[in-house]
């Protein structure tokens, strides 16, 4: 009992290594990527999309509710929105999200595999498994990723833009210029290195779960709900080592 | 040619392959037979490497394949097909992808010659015009003839086929065996074949190994086997009263 938690995190290492051996051949690991950057990032665009105009609206609206001394200029409405949004919605939030789409996603799609014997046949036919099918969905996320969380960020800052005037809480003005107020280009660098190392976590820790599937359907769907569990838990604690190392003065 | 030298495999402290022997002939049908929970398809995973052996060896062509490097393995695993009996097709690739797939990852070819193979691979196992199919669409039968043109499309010279016609119908498991005996003598392949279907031992078994409790209780040819006199055998072979009347006439 005490034991398995480092029985686990050895075969994770263990999976990585192989995962990490040099590819069969690289123009079909070449496809694979490309069909992974599809299934794992351009069909995550819709919900991220709504997500991110829904809680842009919401901290807006929570903001200019929260600031009601007349000596808080209106103008942060715009400036905390920016400030959510960049340093913890987009990087940590949405990544949580995409930890329970696209994880839980991965671990059924390889544990799938694994109970009807599609991985015993790469295998045989003296595939490196590991790596083919979890390498694609690594390299994948880690170029996707970036570009998923800066759509949302656009998105969740253009959301706060248009419920903050429809609501009147500020003019176009105040929150433009309140965006535009204090703006620290290395936030931008703290939050796409979280997102890296989430990408990373989300597909190598559900691939794990998924390869190391035994058995028929329902251990299927255990392996799907392990890779989310453990993948947001595994984001919070990145994401407060790497708060501390980059934000802790 | 294949042999196996006194393997040996244990579970969980249960031991399930107890000291096995056996020559697999090349261009014969070898058929391992025995009752379900015998043992017969932990040998073959045992043979093909999907599963580390205790004790003993397994030879392809003379070389000790447990003993080799993972890349002398590997160099082996590309002249293996192997049938598995669900057919173990992936499911993201339509049919024209799953028999192409081995020529993709191991092969120079162009894709014009890939194509004629798969045609012709298609073509042999009696499934054409299905090529744009993914496994869904496939029945159990079509699942089986494209996983076996999927097993052939990189020339093997071994051939391992686990239940190849469970849960089929008697006339498509007769020509699921015709096919792989077919298959087995034109391309004079090494073909071992796990089956508990007493049909397909009459049909197609040319050697034959009998496992019993992880025992090889007996071996020996199809002719062979009707006469034989060791009770388990006597006790499987003759388990319905059809191969009684088959056999017997009464």
């Amino acid at each position: 009992m005490i034991m398995k938690p480092f029985s686990h995190i050895g075969a994770y290492f263990l999976l990585m290594k192989r995962v990490f051996s040099k590819p069969e051949k690289w123009s079909v690991y070449k496809r694979q990527l490309i069909f992974e950057i599809n299934s794992i990032g351009i069909s995550s665009l819709p919900i991220i999309a709504i997500i991110s105009v829904f809680m842009g609206g919401i901290i807006t609206i929570q903001a200019a509710y929260g600031f009601t001394s007349p000596f808080v200029p209106l103008y942060a409405i715009g400036f905390t929105t920016r400030e959510s949004i960049i340093l913890e919605f987009s990087p940590t939030i949405v990544c949580l999200i995409l930890a329970g789409k696209v994880g839980s996603n991965i671990a059924s799609e390889i544990g799938a595999m694994r109970i009807s014997e599609q991985i015993d046949a790469l295998e045989i036919m003296g595939i490196n498994s590991a790596s083919y099918l979890i390498l694609p969905k690594i390299l994948a996320a880690i170029f996707i990723f970036p570009f998923l969380i800066a759509i949302s960020m656009f998105l969740g800052i253009l959301g706060g833009y248009v419920m903050g005037v429809t609501a009147e809480a500020c003019t176009p003005y105040q929150y433009i210029f309140g965006i535009q107020t204090y703006f620290e280009p290395w936030k931008l660098y703290y939050s796409f290195t979280k997102v890296l190392v989430f990408g990373f976590i989300i597909t190598s820790v559900s691939s794990y779960f998924g390869y190391h599937t035994k058995g028929g359907a329902l251990e299927v769907g255990k392996s799907s709900t392990s890779a989310v569990v453990y993948s947001s838990i595994l984001i919070l604690l990145f994401s407060l080592i790497l708060t501390n190392l980059f934000l802790n003065r | 040619m294949i042999e196996i030298k006194n393997i040996t495999k244990t579970f969980d402290g249960r031991k399930v392959v107890k000291d096995v022997s056996f020559k697999f002939e090349q261009g014969k049908t070898n058929l391992i037979i025995g009752e379900s929970g015998c043992g017969k398809t932990t040998i073959l995973k045992l043979m093909v490497g999907l599963h580390q052996i205790d004790s003993g060896s397994v030879f392809f062509n003379n070389k000790d394949f447990p003993k080799l490097s993972p890349l002398e393995q590997q160099e082996i695993r590309q002249k293996i097909g192997m049938l598995f009996q669900g057919g173990a097709l992936f499911d993201s690739l339509n049919v024209e992808q799953n028999v192409q797939f081995p020529l993709d990852m191991f092969t120079n070819l162009s894709e014009a010659e890939k194509k004629e193979r798969v045609n012709f691979c298609l073509e042999r196992v009696k499934l054409t015009n299905k090529n744009h199919l993914f496994p869904a669409e496939l029945s159990g039968g079509m699942k089986k003839r494209a996983a076996l043109a999927r097993a052939i499309s990189n020339k093997p010279e071994y051939l391992f086929c686990d239940e190849p016609n469970s849960g089929l119908d008697p006339k498509t498991s007769i020509i699921i065996d015709t096919l792989i005996k077919e298959i087995t003598e034109d391309f004079n392949i090494t073909t071992v074949i796990v089956t508990h279907d007493m049909n397909s031992v009459i049909e197609i078994g040319e050697k034959i190994m009998f496992i019993h409790e992880g025992e090889n209780y007996w071996s020996g040819t199809k002719q062979e086997i009707l006469k034989a006199n060791n009770k388990e055998l006597k006790d499987f072979v003759f388990a319905s009263e059809f191969m009684k009347m088959a056999i017997h006439g009464n």
